[in-house]
């Protein structure tokens, strides 16, 4: 089974400190330590799973910064085969439709796969839209909020959350399933693998440091060292390849912004009504006169 | 043809019932189209569902369109989607609103990207308002605010969709108030058209599991909630006697949930149930965000906690500093003799 696995790095929208917060209560998104989206680790688990047990292969896929090869990384080290990163100015502030979209050219790209796997939302928009949007980019059918996965007489089954309860569907391939945390427990990072892919790198990074290190080179020289580093990693199996809008081919009217229907107008900072608050001792009399209150003005019977 | 302009709802429903937030949105969508002086239609699937073309009628739809097929009887994503798809593109309504459920998200998002248009998930409310583009200098008339908290509950985020239609969303549960119902009213019933190709037919449902459910916070008049204060599963007990006093649902949040106390069923909050019960009992809750924007409509809210500066004491009309351990025995006593 050719796996694929979308993932993104999120700030950790589920430990806000006080240190991300700005003077006037907002959050301050840089501030966020960036994390592998946690139902995306749970995604690739269950690749992993599916690649260990009848074979095939793991890659995984990431739009965002070049800071997301962070992740990437990650996922080197718990398994995963090959790893990709969309990295370009044209991708950025990307509503859900642009995002499947320029996934989707990438997983076009790829082109060999017989499941896609994404997590079933990411924390920082909770949209779980996403997945859906790529199958349906892909022409090809969906299981979100998927709890297990299995093979059996050429079909995939799959184990899906549905309200109060659940149902096992089953699939040709290829499909798309979007994964719910909680239910598999992801593999830690192997130490052997760690080390292996400590150093791997892509060739922006690369760029970056030369021209740090040798400020005065001319640029001719520079790129030739540059591409000479990049093979030789590549040839080592330590380079993420980084593609951008024209990698892909994709379409610049439908990715990044541009591409985007939905715009965010408005953003208010969560201030909860605070009222009037009657202050009630713990007390016998207090809670007594509390429940007489209540039962007073009909909110008990 | 001219766009219609109606406002949609997908009535969703579950062997031949109504989900309750099918109603809420169409209690919001009457309210929107009167705004905008257009007519509200309800899409509803299923196999023998006319019936609930009556129901929908009484709760304001002014047209059902209905697509009546024995594939559709058990929800599957690509059957639902095409029948949608085609429908709004032969009536071309300029809102689609769908219930924030586990087949609404699994759904909307695939319409909308078969559409090419704009999806917003999980909204908590719905408005209508003008929208100036500070690219183009367009100013827009009447586009649906999108309303939904963000960045894991820390904003509330308006969305609009300027350039494309229908304007779509997905609506959480619980947030917005079921209408009364009106008798008399006639809708028309429009004929959806049900076609399927194999590949569309080709998922298969093996096994449908639902265990009965054991607990209804949204219909729920009072919930007395645990948190993470309440220490353990047997305190739980506790809470459990004082709902069942004043005759009350059990609530919880999510530290509660997570810590294994009890069921996710009970859990209140951003990623659990949103509750307006008529009185809400926090004890031995904190009070994060992401649970105070599933309990802060309740009509009368009590806090009980052992820090004064917890957060739910922002949103509380009753704020007890105190031990739940000897408050709640003391509420429960004081009840029994009223």
């Amino acid at each position: 089974m050719q796996c694929i696995v979308l993932i993104k790095q999120v700030p950790d929208t589920k430990n806000i400190t006080a240190k991300a917060m700005r003077d006037d209560g907002t959050v301050n998104r840089a501030a966020l330590p960036a994390i592998f989206n946690p139902d995306d680790l749970c995604a690739l688990e269950l690749a992993l799973r599916v690649r260990d047990q009848y074979g095939g292969s793991v890659r995984v896929i990431s739009m965002g910064p070049l800071r997301a090869l962070e992740i990437l990384r990650d996922a080197l080290s718990r398994g995963a085969d090959e790893a990709v990163l969309l990295s370009d100015k044209r991708f950025a502030a990307a509503d859900t439709l642009a995002t499947s979209y320029s996934l989707s050219e990438a997983v076009k790209k790829i082109g060999n796969y017989d499941l896609i796997f994404c997590g079933r939302q990411a924390i920082d928009g909770d949209t779980a839209q996403v997945g859906p949007q790529v199958a349906e980019k892909l022409n090809i059918p969906q299981a979100t909020y998927a709890q297990e996965i299995w093979k059996e007489n050429g079909k995939v089954f799959v184990r899906r959350e549905v309200e109060g309860g659940y149902e096992v569907l089953a699939l040709k391939t290829p499909a798309l399933i979007t994964v719910t945390g909680g239910y598999v427990l992801p593999r830690p990072r192997s130490a052997r693998r760690t080390i292996r892919f400590r150093n791997v790198t892509a060739k922006p990074e690369i760029e970056a440091r030369w021209k740090k290190e040798n400020p005065d080179m001319p640029a001719e020289e520079l790129d030739k060292k540059v591409e000479a580093e990049a093979s030789r990693c590549k040839q080592a199996g330590l380079l993420i390849d980084v593609w951008s809008v024209d990698d892909i081919g994709a379409d610049i009217k439908r990715t990044g912004l541009v591409g985007s229907p939905t715009r965010v107008w408005r953003v208010e900072n969560v201030t909860l009504h605070t009222g009037e608050s009657k202050k009630i001792e713990p007390t016998e009399d207090g809670i007594h006169a509390l429940v007489e209150e209540l039962i007073h003005d009909h909110v008990l019977g | 043809m001219t766009p219609s302009q109606e406002i949609w709802v997908f009535a969703e429903q579950e062997n031949g019932e109504l989900k309750s937030v099918a109603l809420e949105l169409l209690g919001r969508a009457r309210e929107l189209a009167d705004e905008l002086g257009v007519e509200v239609g309800a899409l509803l699937l299923g196999s023998d569902v006319l019936d609930l073309s009556r129901t929908l009628t009484n709760y304001g739809a002014d047209k059902v369109y209905l697509a009546d097929h024995p594939e559709l009887k058990q929800y599957r994503t690509l059957p639902y989607a095409k029948v949608i798809d085609r429908t709004v593109q032969a009536h071309h309504p300029q809102i689609v609103l769908f219930g924030a459920t586990m087949i609404g998200r699994d759904l909307a998002p695939r319409i909308a990207s078969q559409l090419v248009t704009g999806l917003t998930a999980d909204c908590t409310d719905l408005q209508i308002g003008n929208y100036l583009d500070p690219f183009t200098g367009v100013d827009h008339q009447n586009l649906l605010y999108q309303i939904r908290p963000a960045f894991g509950g820390n904003v509330i985020a308006t969305i609009v969709a300027p350039n494309h239609r229908p304007q779509m969303a997905t609506v959480r549960e619980g947030v917005m108030k079921t209408p009364e119902t009106t008798t008399g009213r006639v809708a028309k019933i429009v004929k959806a058209p049900a076609e399927f190709t194999d590949a569309e037919l080709a998922v298969e449902i093996i096994e449908h599991y639902r265990k009965p459910k054991s607990v209804d916070l949204r219909a729920a008049r009072i919930i007395v909630s645990g948190g993470a204060g309440v220490g353990g599963k047997e305190g739980f007990d506790l809470i459990r006697e004082l709902a069942h006093v004043i005759g009350g649902e059990v609530g919880a949040s999510r530290a509660a949930v997570d810590a294994g106390y009890i069921g996710k069923d009970h859990q209140v909050g951003q990623t659990g149930t949103t509750v307006r019960p008529v009185l809400y009992i926090a004890c031995g809750i904190s009070g994060a965000v992401q649970h105070r924007v599933g309990m802060q409509e309740s009509a009368k809210i009590i806090a009980i906690n052992l820090d004064s500066d917890a957060p739910i004491f922002s949103v509380a009309h009753y704020s007890i500093v105190g031990d739940l351990y000897k408050v709640v025995p003391l509420m429960i006593q004081a009840y029994k003799n009223k």
